[in-house]
């Protein structure tokens, strides 16, 4: 990961940056319905920032009032310090590309994509350079003179992507912006998003189900559900030290074992069933004894041997009840003696005809201390 | 506040030049006629204040209305009209649903000509279509001559001038307004609906009454009523092709209003005339906006 | 490719033999030398001659299409607005009221809207002639467009207008540069609608013109009171002859419009 390897991006962290985005007490309902409760966050510029949920959870209401077509019930938006709500869509430094493109169906792509300049009164040799300017940006020189029906599905993702950044705003608003696109030009897609966004400097709230797309391009997720922000943290910290049980199990595949925490020195041990001896686990956070706990491991993390490990607190025995093949990987469903199933998760290293491990064969389970995260139950 | 003058053009216009006119009418069909013009009685003098007023109000009376009532002629229009619209959007539903069918069994390189093949004679001019039938159904007209031409008749039949030429009239006039909807109604059908009737069972004819009639009932009910409520009131039809044999409602407003030059009963006419035509157009209102909302 | 039973073609031929050979048998007659109508008495086009140099005829034609014009354009002005508040409007006080009224006028019968309207002016005291036939013809026509134009706005893709707000038009702007543009053809097509009914219309013209305007549905109206006219015939032609090449161009035009955009679409797929 190339994260050790240059300054980390980490505005958030730093007390004496401002915020170019903030929301305080922010409410929005819709009749009975609260889509938005009661939240706050500040986002910082030039962040990659994802809102990540369900649907229905609130993500795209909140990029809808960041865009200015719809207004907060209660609480204020700043936009660079200013209070937004009351200033109209066409008049805010904010650009959004929609999730359907929403390309003028009678006008050319260069004329989409001067829509926006020409509305400031941007003519002439100005006009022309900037437009060409995003048409080398997206690589759609040739495609200037066509109307939105003559090009590829992925060309209209990026006429849509020209136009929204034409006028420079300060912040772009992405709604679900690679849905349409197949698997291989979805990737693709993701890492030119991330070189625009930082070639251009430009602040990137991006609003995706896709948890895979928020994290490789997001330098901050926030993990949404019926209107709340549940953990908002870069990827890694997100995928490694999930806040709740929502957001451990929302993200990539997790073991989440319920039992009763008994504190003990350094670690908690955690009772989690009949026929099973403890977890050993560490924690940020104080149990008290008979705390019921989430204890939640990622699959990678555990591992599977047909000899019992000896160097690790955390070792359990159990049969193989099913095997996932993945081609790079396998993903072990064992059932403990207490009835639950670990999923194990191991990369393939040995080719087809030397596999140790076969279902219904008794094996061992096993990780660290720390491999795990305490969750409040 | 732009948002209020927007609605408001339109809504006003509509207030002052559809829905006043209404109380108007209503207004005239209490006064009484008058010689000069407008000729009729009591005008509505405001310079004279709430006594104007009010001696205005005490000179209305339902005297027309009265009239009507006792008068054979004019229950026995209303009860004729109804007939004769009633008959003619039978017959216009009898012959225009298989059209329709058989247009959306056509194939998709057919249709959008079969289209324009219906849609043509709505275009012309609709009195031109009638008078074009004073030249067929005459006793020298095309039909009589052909007729007795191949033998099959040796006296001309009489049909111009009776109830007969208006029914025959009013469904041709209508026709496209009866197949367009149901027309449109068949064609959002799901051809698998069909055929999952028929896997289940059903005989061709079967999965006809069972599935695609009932399916059609938005287009087939809006329709009946593009056909009936106008027809209730329908001028030009009898007038061409019915002579003074047929009796319908909206002749008779006509003749009040125009040769009688009695605007009072002709209003009285007009308002009972709505009246009955009130609860079907409230009808057809419900079913476009059950249609519009079952498509959105 | 479906086939068609014989039932489903039979009633085909015999309901469109049905719709169309009156008027095929009127463009006959009106080349028929004969002053009676119905008996044939050989070839001739004298007919249209006598009916190009009836000035009253020539009048009244100029009259109606300055009205046809004039409460077209009127009316799909009105009618688009009515639409847009149909579709867009949402809720708001009296709105049952507005939407009865757009719908009710495309059945009520003529005579009523007729008289009713006759009334109103004389109660304002206004002279009939021209204008009055105009302003009547707008408000029922703003119907008929209303109708035609909501149905299209309200398939409208939304996004595309908050695009256009988006980018920093006004709402004006937007509606002009993006919606109406993509509206059009729909905007057309109750235009033309109007055109027709405000040609056709006898009865409401008849109510509310006066005696300086009179349209020619007025005078053919006369004119057939007594019976078949040959002068009727000829003029009945040219305007079937109209309409036609009217509708066939436009269906022609729109079909390879539709074939055009599908090529391009399909192109632009392989590329």
């Amino acid at each position: 990961m190339t994260e050790a390897l240059r300054p980390v991006f980490a505005p958030w962290n730093d007390p004496d940056e401002k915020p170019l985005i903030q929301f305080k007490n922010v409410t929005k309902r819709f009749g009975d319905f609260t889509a938005i409760d009661d939240l706050t966050i500040d986002i910082f510029e030039r962040e990659f920032f994802a809102l990540l949920g369900p649907s229905g959870c609130g993500k795209t209401t909140l990029m809808r009032m960041l865009a200015g077509f719809e207004t907060p019930t209660e609480g204020t938006i700043l936009l660079s310090g200013q209070d937004i709500a009351p200033i109209q869509p066409n008049k805010r430094a904010v650009n959004m590309m929609f999730q359907s493109y929403a390309l003028f169906p009678h006008l050319s792509v260069w004329e989409n994509i001067a829509f926006g300049l020409k509305r400031e009164g941007m003519k002439g040799d100005a006009l022309n350079s900037r437009v060409d300017e995003m048409l080398r940006l997206t690589r759609l020189e040739r495609f200037a003179k066509r109307k939105p029906h003559q090009i590829s599905g992925g060309q209209r993702q990026r006429v849509a992507l020209a136009r929204s950044l034409a006028k420079a705003p300060k912040l772009l608003l992405l709604d679900e912006p690679l849905g349409a696109l197949d698997k291989k030009l979805r990737q693709d897609t993701q890492f030119e998003l991330m070189d625009i966004q930082e070639k251009t400097g430009t602040t990137f709230v991006i609003v995706t189900h896709d948890q895979e797309e928020a994290m490789t391009v997001a330098s901050r997720i926030a993990v949404m559900d019926e209107g709340r922000m549940i953990q908002v943290d870069t990827p890694a910290r997100i995928y490694e030290a999930p806040n709740t049980v929502y957001v451990a199990d929302f993200i990539g595949d997790v073991n989440i074992i319920e039992g009763r925490a008994t504190p003990s020195g350094e670690h908690v041990q955690i009772a989690w069933g009949e026929g099973v001896s403890d977890i050993t686990g560490t924690t940020d956070t104080s149990f008290e004894k008979g705390d019921k706990v989430h204890f939640a491991i990622r699959p990678e993390k555990v591992s599977v041997n047909v000899e019992k490990p000896d160097d690790t607190p955390n070792a359990f025995q159990g049969k193989v009840l099913d095997i996932a093949y993945l081609g790079n990987l396998s993903t072990y469903h064992v059932e403990m003696p207490n009835g639950q199933i670990i999923k194990a998760q191991s990369a393939n290293t040995r080719r087809l005809s030397r596999r140790a491990i076969t279902w219904d064969d008794t094996v061992w389970i096993s990780f660290t201390a720390t491999a795990g995260v305490l969750l409040k139950g | 506040m732009r948002r209020f003058a927007l609605i408001a053009i339109p809504y006003f216009w509509l207030l002052a030049l559809f829905l006043v006119p209404f109380a108007i009418v209503f207004k005239i069909s209490l006064s009484d006629i008058a010689l000069s013009i407008p000729p009729y009685l009591p005008q509505l003098d405001l310079a004279k204040g709430w006594e104007g007023f009010t001696k205005f109000l005490g000179a209305l009376d339902f005297e027309n209305f009265e009239f009507l009532m006792m008068d054979d002629l004019y229950y026995k229009a209303y009860l004729s009209s109804l007939k004769i619209a009633a008959v003619s959007t039978f017959f216009t539903l009898l012959i225009g649903y298989p059209i329709a069918y058989a247009m959306t069994r056509a194939s998709e390189e057919w249709r959008p000509t079969l289209l324009m093949l219906v849609i043509l004679p709505f275009w012309t001019s609709f009195l031109i279509r009638v008078y074009a039938w004073i030249g067929i159904l005459g006793q020298e007209g095309f039909l009589n001559q052909t007729l007795m031409f191949l033998g099959l008749t040796s006296e001309p039949l009489i049909i111009l001038n009776t109830p007969i030429a208006v029914y025959i009239g009013i469904v041709y006039t209508y026709l496209p307004f009866m197949i367009l909807p149901i027309y449109s109604a068949l064609e959002k059908l799901d051809d698998s609906l069909l055929e999952a009737a028929e896997d289940l069972g059903c005989s061709r004819i079967k999965a006809f009454w069972l599935v695609t009639f009932p399916l059609s009932r938005g287009g087939i009910i809006a329709g009946c009523f593009l056909v009936f409520i106008p027809t209730l009131g329908e001028f030009v039809i009898p007038s061409l092709l019915g002579g003074s044999n047929t009796l319908m409602i909206g002749k008779v407003l006509w003749d009040e209003f125009f040769s009688n030059r009695d605007w009072p009963l002709a209003s009285a006419v007009a308002v009972i005339l709505l009246l009955i035509l009130i609860i079907p157009i409230i009808l057809f209102q419900r079913n476009e906006q059950k249609q519009r909302e079952s498509e959105g | 490719m479906r086939r068609l039973t014989w039932f489903n073609t039979t009633s085909l031929t015999l309901g469109f033999a049905f719709l169309y050979l009156p008027m095929v048998i009127l463009v006959i007659y009106s080349f028929n030398s004969s002053k009676l109508v119905t008996v044939w008495a050989g070839f001739s086009t004298k007919w249209y001659g006598e009916l190009m140099r009836n000035e009253a005829f020539l009048d009244a034609a100029w009259v109606t299409i300055k009205v046809a014009v004039l409460s077209s354009t009127f009316a799909t002005v009105l009618g688009t607005l009515a639409a847009y508040v149909l579709v867009r409007a949402g809720r708001f006080w009296g709105r049952t009221l507005f939407s009865g009224m757009i719908y009710a006028p495309l059945v009520m019968p003529e005579v009523i809207t007729g008289l009713s309207l006759l009334l109103l002016f004389i109660g304002i005291g206004l002279d009939r002639g021209v204008m009055t036939i105009v302003l009547a013809h707008t408000t029922f026509s703003m119907c008929y467009v209303s109708v035609v134009v909501s149905s299209r706005l309200a398939t409208f893709d939304m996004s595309l207008e908050e695009a256009a707000l988006d980018l920093g038009s006004t709402p004006f702007e937007a509606f002009r540069l993006v919606t109406l543009p993509i509206i059009a053809p729909a905007v057309i097509s109750g235009w033309l609608l109007a055109f027709t009914l405000s040609l056709d219309d006898l009865v409401i013209a008849s109510f509310t013109s006066g005696p300086s305007a009179t349209t020619l549905p007025i005078k053919i109206f006369s004119a057939v009171r007594l019976g078949v006219s040959p002068e009727i015939n000829a003029l009945s032609t040219i305007m079937i002859a109209i309409v036609t090449i009217g509708v066939i161009s436009a269906s022609l035009i729109s079909k390879r419009a539709a074939v055009r955009q599908r090529l391009e679409e399909q192109q632009a797929v392989r590329s």
